[in-house]
């Protein structure tokens, strides 16, 4: 095939477009204005005959560059993805973003056919920008997957992973496999009580059982494709998915190199130090322990009692203080619960019932009692049904002596109480053992006015200066320019989004699983580890192919940029949300295509436009500003700019246009990748070419963001910040230009926003930029 | 206090929970309860309760004797059936209700006065007598169980409900002279008088 560009645009009269809009009119714009080289109709373009029309073209006539003009992007995508063709394709709205979005009325046929002609316009115009993706040569496919951490989660991880074909590298800085788990003395019940149990007090219910670790840890070490690196550090990382190099250093010193294709990081958690509790007396009594210490006594205490730990005492009562230092909000105590605790403390309950008898009185005192999991409420009436006693109890002080007393304000009663026991148990958190946080400087500092930057800027320097501050090990050692480990989420851990991606963290083909992404017991561990393994093989099988893993999956397009033009600011390898982008010797952008997700925040930072993807650049969406048609002033038809969005604001818009929401006349929407990608320099050309008002659209920003890019919807609200110069210097309202928050759920809300834009223009005026 | 309650003291020193599962009809039962609070929200008579159930099997967990066993509000459930319907646990609370209320009396501890534990005394009484309940004499004993002055009161103030009764033949004024009785009556006492042999041998166990 040749080079040639030869364009085609397909004009689909099915779903009611053909009864709503003048076909061939459409057809004459697409054919005089937009210069396309062939335009066709058809009836139902999505079908079989439709497709094969398209395909035909491709094959016979060398078309290579396809406008679509019938349903959302959204919709019929595999119909018109072509896969076995190198084609550039872009999609003209006409059903959600037209003929749905519009009243089928006499006096809307006018301007509802005008926005069709417009779509057709600008679709037109953007695929004469865009060019078909190809991989950038740059991949690779390597089967082998590192596993950090040799507990219950890289275990797991590891044994799925090579069940599934991959060599594993496990790698563990113990000198055995394990964990914490390997010094359980049970573990929590797998499984419910079967359906149809009563609930009755005699009922048969779910005891604690074996760990199963010793059988989970000698099918590891007999496992052909698992290598396991015991006493071992990764002391460097570099590359990119499917070509990471990676240095596992022993001890002793000893240091191998190996390839890998991805990366799951199980480092586990620490128990919480409740030390600094003095009115429980953990630091300086020996019969108040931990959950984790009490499983060592009771591994010890073989067929016979559990003993206390001061005297070798049988222990006749026992108590747990559920929830200790979680939950809180003093500083040095962990803002939230580890959720796992009251399992755990009815598990190990039991354990008394069953070495030390009946009669040992065994109480839980908890606050908000939670047993999360299937089996979790069979557990507890498990608990129940063997005699504990669980009081809901604000435990205040423990008195040591030969006895302990248990100071407690029964919140049922609402009186206090004192219980006198043999053994106190703490429930205390997990605390995740992610590495240091490269963005924990940074994103401190956001939202901040320049004094007070400056201010946090000289108390983080004071910090680091301070001896006496602990700081956390490095566990990757990636030699990313944004920092040698994994971004954290909240409180530590190391994760991007709790619900909605889980393993996923901000540096793609590196998947985090078990309690360093969010506390857990083993059972979930398990779970989160065969997630994260499956993340890590889909990883590995598209950097081979070069194509995107989350959310952009299966993209081919990942971001060049023009050396020449390029004035080395860094702000893209700075501002890239997942690290992507190092810098080279000479200071220019170094792109790694498969650490991309290929959202485009680094070219809406460009500040002069060098970087762009073969199909998304500063010139596709340019090229769509521009060939839309500014009617004259007199018209008095405004023209408003949406950029939405693609992933909640445009499916928005869409869902509002099904719901049968209108959508005003004036809009023109052209989705973005992300709001991050949003080059300053399009709402500086739409203003110059006379549109009226801008609308973008992107997700929720900050704490609880729901940007799929994390971090583009936030950047690009800094940066639009500044937009304000642009309009002050064009002489121009301030409420021409505005950034609104559109989750996927504001199907009413979208197009109130658009209505609402109107209205501004209504009394402001149209712009003076008509010509 | 009696004997009976004494011994029971003595035998489960501060195990109230176990002494409860031991002695009390469906006691058993209170260990399950999660002190989720829905039959204290469902009781139509809740709020005049002292202790609601779900407070009271917190407190019999807590080993709060002789609060529960003394306490009127078991004494205050008139068997809707509101909180059995709703118990996520399925707890047969109002039997316990009842159960604990048994026992407390068994033991002697019920509150003196209590109205329906007087009640429920005249009413057997009552009933042994001649097998059926004779309405007449009853509802005269409970205007007369708080002395001669106030039943006299109280059957004045209900003076026209017992006359239109009398007019509709649905109370016979003829009952205060011995009245119905059912075919057999030494039978059925003999049979009350076996069962409380049989309760009693088993409470001798505690001796």
């Amino acid at each position: 095939m040749s080079d040639e560009k030869k364009f085609a645009a397909y004009i689909c009269t099915g779903c009611g477009i053909g009864d709503r809009l003048d076909a061939s009119q459409l057809e004459n714009v697409a054919t005089r204005e937009g210069r396309m080289n062939v335009v066709k109709q058809h009836e139902m373009l999505c079908s079989k005959e439709g497709v094969q029309m398209i395909q035909d073209d491709i094959d016979n006539d060398g078309v290579n560059h396809i406008v679509i003009a019938a349903c959302s992007k959204r919709a019929k995508v595999e119909a018109f993805a072509f896969p076995e063709s190198k084609v550039a394709v872009t999609r003209a709205n006409l059903r959600e973003g037209v003929i749905w979005a519009r009243p089928d009325t006499d006096e809307a046929r006018e301007t509802t056919q005008e926005m069709a002609e417009d779509y057709i316009r600008m679709a037109c115009g953007e695929i004469k920008q865009m060019n078909p993706p190809q991989p950038s040569g740059q991949q690779e496919r390597n089967p082998n997957i590192l596993v950090v951490g040799g507990g219950i989660t890289g275990m797991t991880a590891a044994l799925e992973a090579a069940a599934a074909g991959y060599t594993v590298h496990l790698v563990e800085k113990e000198g055995q496999l394990g964990g914490h788990a390997a010094k359980l003395h049970k573990r929590v019940p797998f499984k419910a009580a079967p359906i149809g149990t009563p609930n009755s007090p005699d009922a048969n219910l779910p005891m604690p059982e074996d760990t199963g670790v010793a059988e989970m840890i000698a099918a590891v070490e007999s496992n052909d494709n698992i290598k396991v690196h015991l006493n071992s550090r990764i002391t460097k990382t570099s590359g990119a998915p499917g070509r990471f190099s990676v240095d596992i250093s022993t001890e002793s010193g000893d240091t191998v190199t190996e390839n890998i294709g991805s990366i799951i990081q199980a480092t586990g958690f620490t128990p919480w130090d409740p030390s600094g509790l003095t009115n429980l007396h953990y630091a300086d009594c020996p019969d108040v322990i931990t959950q984790l210490e009490l499983e060592e006594l009771a591994n010890a205490a073989g067929d016979g009692p559990i003993k206390r730990p001061s005297d070798g005492k049988e222990v006749k009562a026992v108590l747990f203080v559920q929830d200790v230092g979680q939950n809180s909000d003093k500083e040095d105590e962990l803002p939230y619960d580890s959720g796992v605790g009251d399992l755990v403390s009815i598990k190990q309950a039991l354990y008394f019932k069953h070495h030390n008898g009946d009669d040992c009185d065994t109480t839980i005192c908890y606050d908000n009692l939670r047993t999360p999991g299937a089996p979790g409420e069979d557990f507890y009436r498990s608990g129940q049904k063997n005699g504990v006693i669980f009081t809901k109890a604000d435990v205040t002080e423990v008195v040591p002596g030969d006895t302990l007393t248990v100071k407690m304000h029964d919140k049922i009663l609402d009186e206090d109480a004192e219980v006198h026991v043999d053994l106190v148990v703490l429930d205390v958190g997990m605390v995740p053992n992610s590495g240091p946080d490269p963005y924990a400087a940074t994103e401190s500092l956001e939202g901040l006015s320049d004094e007070e930057r400056e201010a946090e800027l000289e108390a983080q320097a004071e910090e680091a200066a301070d001896e006496t501050s602990v700081s956390v090990e490095s566990i990757l050692n990636l030699t990313y320019r944004q920092g040698t480990d994994l971004p954290q989420l909240k409180w530590g851990f190391t994760d991007s989004h709790f619900i909605c991606f889980p393993y996923e963290t901000r540096r793609t083909g590196i998947y985090a699983a078990g309690p360093v992404r969010r506390p857990m017991d083993i059972r979930q561990a398990q779970d989160d580890a065969a997630g994260a393994a499956m993340k890590a093989i889909q990883e590995i099988e598209l950097a081979a192919q070069g194509r995107a893993n989350h959310p952009r999956t299966g993209d081919l397009s990942f971001p060049t940029f023009r050396r020449e033009g390029c004035t080395q600011c860094k702000r893209c390898t700075v501002e890239c949300p997942f690290g992507a982008i190092d810098e080279d010797e000479e200071r220019y952008p170094q792109y790694n295509e498969s650490r991309c997700r290929r959202c485009g925040t680094c070219m809406g930072a460009c500040p002069v436009r060098v970087i762009s993807f073969e199909n998304y650049s500063v010139n596709t969406v340019g090229a769509q500003i521009k060939e839309c048609s500014i009617p004259e002033e007199w018209d008095e038809k405004p023209r408003i700019l949406v950029l939405a969005c693609e992933n909640d604001a445009y499916p928005a818009l869409d869902q509002a246009a099904i719901a049968g929401q209108e959508i005003s006349p004036w809009a023109r929407v052209i989705p973005v990748r992300c709001l991050g990608s949003v080059s300053l320099s399009w709402v500086t050309d739409a203003l110059n070419n006379g549109y009226d008002g801008i609308i973008m659209m992107g997700c929720k920003r900050g704490e609880d963001y729901q940007c799929h890019f994390v971090r583009g919807s936030a950047m690009a609200n800094e940066r639009m910040a500044k937009v304000g110069d642009t309009l002050e210097s064009l002489n121009l309202e301030p409420e021409r230009v505005v950034v609104h928050e559109v989750a996927i759920t504001d199907i009413e809300r979208a197009p109130a926003l658009i209505k609402e834009m109107e209205e501004t223009i209504e009394k402001i005026g149209l712009s003076p930029f008509k010509f | 206090m009696s004997d009976l309650n004494q011994r029971m003291i003595e035998k489960y020193r501060n195990d109230f929970l176990k002494e409860v599962e031991a002695n009390v009809e469906e006691g058993e039962w209170v260990k399950m309860c999660m002190q989720c609070g829905v039959c204290s929200g469902s009781c139509p008579l809740g709020k005049h309760w002292a202790h609601p159930p779900q407070e009271i099997f917190m407190m019999i967990r807590a080993g709060e004797r002789e609060e529960v066993l003394t306490s009127d509000s078991m004494w205050m459930c008139t068997s809707c059936y509101n909180c059995i319907v709703r118990c996520p646990r399925e707890l047969p609370i109002t039997h316990i209700m009842h159960g604990l209320a048994t026992y407390s009396k068994k033991l002697g501890l019920v509150p003196k006065g209590q109205p329906t534990a007087t009640f429920a005394e005249i009413f057997w009484n009552n009933m042994m007598k001649k097998g059926r309940v004779n309405e007449l004499k009853l509802g005269l004993s409970l205007y007369f169980k708080d002395g001669f002055g106030q039943g006299i009161k109280n059957a004045m103030a209900n003076q026209k409900l017992g006359m239109a009764m009398m007019k509709a033949k649905r109370m016979s004024p003829a009952e205060l002279f011995g009245g119905h009785g059912i075919k057999d009556v030494g039978g059925l006492q003999k049979m009350i008088k076996k069962a409380q042999e049989l309760e009693d041998a088993r409470m001798k166990k505690f001796d």
